[in-house]
């Protein structure tokens, strides 16, 4: 990574000032909400969308909305500033910004929208965006094939929440998210609940589904600090505390996010402490906190939602300014290994000041707000309740802290302290090092001054509870349990970092002894899923046209004789022969005559002419019926089909006369049943009332509004004319396919 | 294709000439009696398939002057700007524009000469339906 850090102009050239300024432009503009909101204050707006589906733009920014959006807007700012000093002289820096300011606006319309169809196109496009944004090194297949996985596992959930946001719209009637009120007792509850979470889970990599999350770290630096600590992943956490006042407060979904958070806190905990590259530890720690998010939404009481929000913000501001912490420590040394990286404080001292004041906040010391944040989390898990399955909150909670210290120290401590391993290490530019400073003295001065953090976080889990709470966050005011939790909390970390060389070696063996691994299993599904479809498309896709339409026909068939047989109906034939003049004999004496040409001659020639016989009998017909139009262009048109059908089988090869016969009795059945069943389905038709409304409509309105007085082809060119624009496009796009098929073909045969 | 006969080749300048006359009739007709862009582009085109068949297809091509996909593209682009055109006027997509020239502002029934986005729409339907089918035949026909 370090050796595509080279200097491009200054801070990026004009792509990179587009990416800094336009995020730094909108934080301005959402913390100038933040007293209005801060106060309890919602901001609506709205604009139609699709005013015929009733999907709305509708944007709505409240405490919950305006905290994931200033979070998004502050990092992205100093993640772009970083990103033009990272990335600023590579090839591709361009294209960065796109998917950049592309995946930012994804995600701040995911934060704001009100209306749940708006969210899940932004969601989409989080999930698109990240795709890029993880491929960013394209030359790279391990690379490509973690992005794919990210947006496979992540576009899956998605669609089942699509799904889930149907069934919300059956259930509440409405789509908008404030109107959605309480949907728990509903009979679509559960499906719905299942649906949503699949799609949160997907995305905020909830066990079984955790394992795209360390490997989208093939992404640059500045990527992975931006999706894993305020946005991508943090996208399904959103949804569930803005999904919590409609679908939280009962018993499956408490015990379904405390059981998957809490699993995923620990899992991902012990995880991050067997890994030995820096930035896979921090993944493993990003899944940890996405865990504990989980589980204190699923606790869902008011400790525990200002806890979660408060550990959000916290989580938010150690983590950004860790990833890009290390990503200064690749940049200098050249390496991000936890075991070789030593004594870099001589060398970097700034940025030793950021990892010191981000892992003081992510160990939960004081004065740093990570203190607070996890006081809170301990204060909501002792308020659980002391006795059996209530304790799970808590001891999972206080297994993940205690890792977390170790993981911790890990990566922002032990590289910096003890004999220098890389003397030519450097440090890193201004652009770089801005961005981890001012979230490290953002996580101090909100610890010191907690008060400075309250009317956010009160608006923000008030949104989430869906009631006003009351919010008092503090450093300290009195002894009490979750104190002295946190004290051994702290013990039981620093003695895991003791010993974590022998932790690491014990937890790798007893992986790899593990009998399920999800990253193989993965790899095993997708080639399954690739086989699987290629067996299907070589059985199906057998390249002989002549089946293809047999099954074609067969099929059409198949549907006629199923109608007829489910709805029992029989077609009654009511004809009067005597009202047959002698034209319709003639007609349908010369379009039998050509059917039955068409049928037995053993020449392809003579079989293409005589169809074009029945066409022009048909025509007629038209004719005869007064439709004059289509009359015409049925005749233009079978010109035109015998004119290039005669010109592509002068290509073709005499037909094989015992061929023919072998298959002929077969087609004599088809065509048989088809006809029959055409016939019966039409005199059905024909024996129901024509409903006169659209045609009475376009005859009286024709010429008033549209100045002709010729129905059919003012409802092509006027009434109807988007569709016309479709089928001519279709037409355009299918000749030239048809003419780059033919040349192709043409080049391939003369070399 | 030298091998077709003098009276083929004789009649097809007549006929040719005739058929292009009688699409470009049919297409300004259409609004109100048989006809439109989709009849006219049908015509037209066979205008040039007999041109193709009688004198062969690079004289053919040398005749319609532009690539056929390039008319069928920039047909489908026209008719596009003919409903796009209608947000000018601050009407819906595809709502048809007119503008009568001459009319007479007592008699309804005398428009004077009707213009319309309708009429431009059309147009782009005929170059569509006319560069589609000329792309395949002509394609077709060099493969041979």
């Amino acid at each position: 990574m370090a050796a595509k850090t080279s200097h491009g102009p200054p801070l990026g050239g004009p792509a990179g000032w587009v990416s800094i300024l336009i995020p730094a432009a909108l934080f301005v503009l959402f913390a100038r909400m933040l007293p209005e909101v801060g106060a309890g204050g919602v901001i609506d707006w709205s604009v139609a969308w699709v005013p015929s589906l009733d999907v709305e733009l509708a944007l709505r920014i409240d405490g919950l909305s305006l905290l994931f959006a200033l979070l998004i807007t502050g990092i992205g700012t100093g993640v772009a500033l970083y990103a033009s000093s990272y990335l600023g002289g590579d090839d591709h820096y361009a294209r960065f910004c796109l998917y950049f300011l592309a995946f930012t606006a994804g995600m701040l319309g995911l934060v704001l929208a009100d209306d749940l169809l708006a969210l899940f196109v932004f969601w989409e496009i989080t999930t698109i965006s990240s795709y890029l944004l993880i491929g960013y090194s394209s030359d790279d297949p391990k690379s490509r094939r973690n992005a794919l996985q990210a947006l496979v596992v992540t576009g899956t959930g998605g669609l089942a929440f699509l799904a889930g946001i149907v069934l919300i719209g059956t259930a509440a009637g409405t789509l908008r998210i404030s109107e959605l009120g309480d949907l728990t007792g509903h009979a679509l509850y559960l499906p719905i609940l299942i649906l949503v979470l699949a799609g949160a889970f997907t995305k905020s990599a909830q066990v079984p589904f955790h394992f795209w999350l360390p490997n989208a770290m093939a992404a640059p630096t500045p990527v992975s600090a931006y999706l894993h600590s305020a946005t991508m992943v943090k996208g399904g956490v959103y949804l569930m505390a803005r999904m919590t006042p409609s679908l939280g407060g009962t018993e499956v979904w408490g015990w379904t996010l405390m059981i998957a958070g809490g699993v995923t806190a620990v899992f991902a905990s012990l995880l991050a402490v067997r890994q030995t590259d820096i930035k896979q530890v921090l993944a493993y720690t990003t899944l940890m906190a996405l865990g504990t998010l989980t589980l204190f939404l699923g606790l869902g009481t008011e400790y525990a939602l200002e806890g979660a929000m408060l550990f959000l913000l916290v989580h938010a501001l150690y983590k950004a300014a860790l990833f890009l912490m290390i990503g200064i420590v690749d940049h200098g040394t050249g390496t991000r290994d936890a075991r070789v990286l030593r004594g870099l404080a001589r060398r970097m001292p700034v940025t030793f000041l950021c990892a010191l004041l981000a892992i003081l906040s992510m160990a939960g010391i004081p004065p740093l707000v990570g203190f607070v944040g996890k006081e809170w989390l301990y204060k909501a898990g002792f308020g659980a309740g002391y006795g059996g399955p209530f304790l799970w909150p808590l001891a999972a909670a206080f297994a993940a802290s205690a890792l977390m210290v170790c993981a911790a120290l890990i990566s922002g401590w032990r590289p910096f302290v003890g004999r220098l391993s890389h003397p030519d290490a450097h440090e890193g530019p201004w652009q770089m090092l801005a961005a981890p400073l001012a979230l490290g003295l953002l996580a101090l001065t909100l610890g010191v001054l907690p008060d400075l953090a309250e009317p956010m976080i009160f608006a923000a889990s008030s949104a989430v509870a869906g009631t006003p709470l009351e919010v008092d966050l503090y450093l300290f005011k009195q002894v009490e349990p979750a104190l002295i939790l946190s004290v051994v909390t702290l013990v039981t970390g620093v003695l895991f970092y003791l010993f974590h060389g022998r932790l690491r070696d014990g937890l790798a063996r007893a992986d790899a002894r593990a009998p399920v691994h999800f990253d193989p299993g993965w790899d095993r599904l997708m080639d399954a899923v690739a086989a699987g479809s290629k067996g299907l498309t070589n059985a199906i896709q057998t390249g002989v046209l002549r089946r293809y339409i047999f099954v074609t026909f067969a099929a059409l068939a198949v549907t006629l004789i199923a109608g007829f047989w489910r709805t029992g109906l029989v077609p009654t034939v009511a004809v009067d022969w005597g009202d047959l003049q002698v034209k319709h004999w003639a007609v349908l004496i010369f379009v039998t005559a050509g059917a039955l040409v068409t049928a037995f001659t053993d020449s392809r020639m003579t079989a293409i002419a005589a169809l074009g016989v029945v066409g022009i009998g048909v025509a007629l017909i038209f004719i005869i019926f007064g439709a004059p139009d289509v009359a015409i262009t049925q005749l233009l048109v079978e010109t035109l089909i015998v004119v290039l059908v005669a010109v592509a089988m002068l290509k073709l090869p005499p037909l094989d006369p015992d061929r023919v016969r072998s298959v002929r009795l077969w087609d004599l059945a088809l065509a048989a049943l088809l006809g029959i069943g055409t016939t019966a389905v039409m005199l059905l038709v024909l024996a129901v009332p024509v409903d006169r409304r659209i045609t009475d409509y376009y005859e009286i309105a024709s010429y008033p509004e549209a100045y002709g007085r010729n129905i059919v082809n003012v409802i092509l060119v006027d009434f109807r004319a988007l569709d016309t624009f479709g089928e001519i496009a279709v037409v355009a796009v299918a000749a030239i396919a048809a003419y780059a098929l033919l040349r192709g073909t043409r080049y391939r045969n003369d070399p | 294709m030298t091998g077709t006969s003098l009276i083929i080749r004789a009649a097809t300048r007549l006929l040719v000439a005739l058929l292009l006359v009688f699409s470009i009739f049919m297409l300004l007709r259409g609004h109100n009696e048989p006809g439109g862009g989709f009849i006219g582009g049908l015509i037209g085109s066979t205008g040039f398939i007999l041109y193709a068949i009688a004198h062969g297809c690079s004289k053919a091509r040398a005749a319609l002057r532009v690539e056929p996909q390039t008319l069928a593209v920039a047909g489908l682009g026209i008719a596009l700007l003919a409903g796009v055109s209608a947000f000018l006027f601050g009407d819906a997509l595809f709502t048809g524009q007119w503008l009568f020239v001459g009319a007479d502002p007592v008699d309804e029934y005398d428009k004077g000469l009707p213009l319309s986005t309708v009429l431009v729409f059309d147009i782009g339907v005929y170059l569509v339906v006319m560069g589609s089918i000329l792309t395949l035949v002509f394609a077709l026909e060099e493969e041979v």
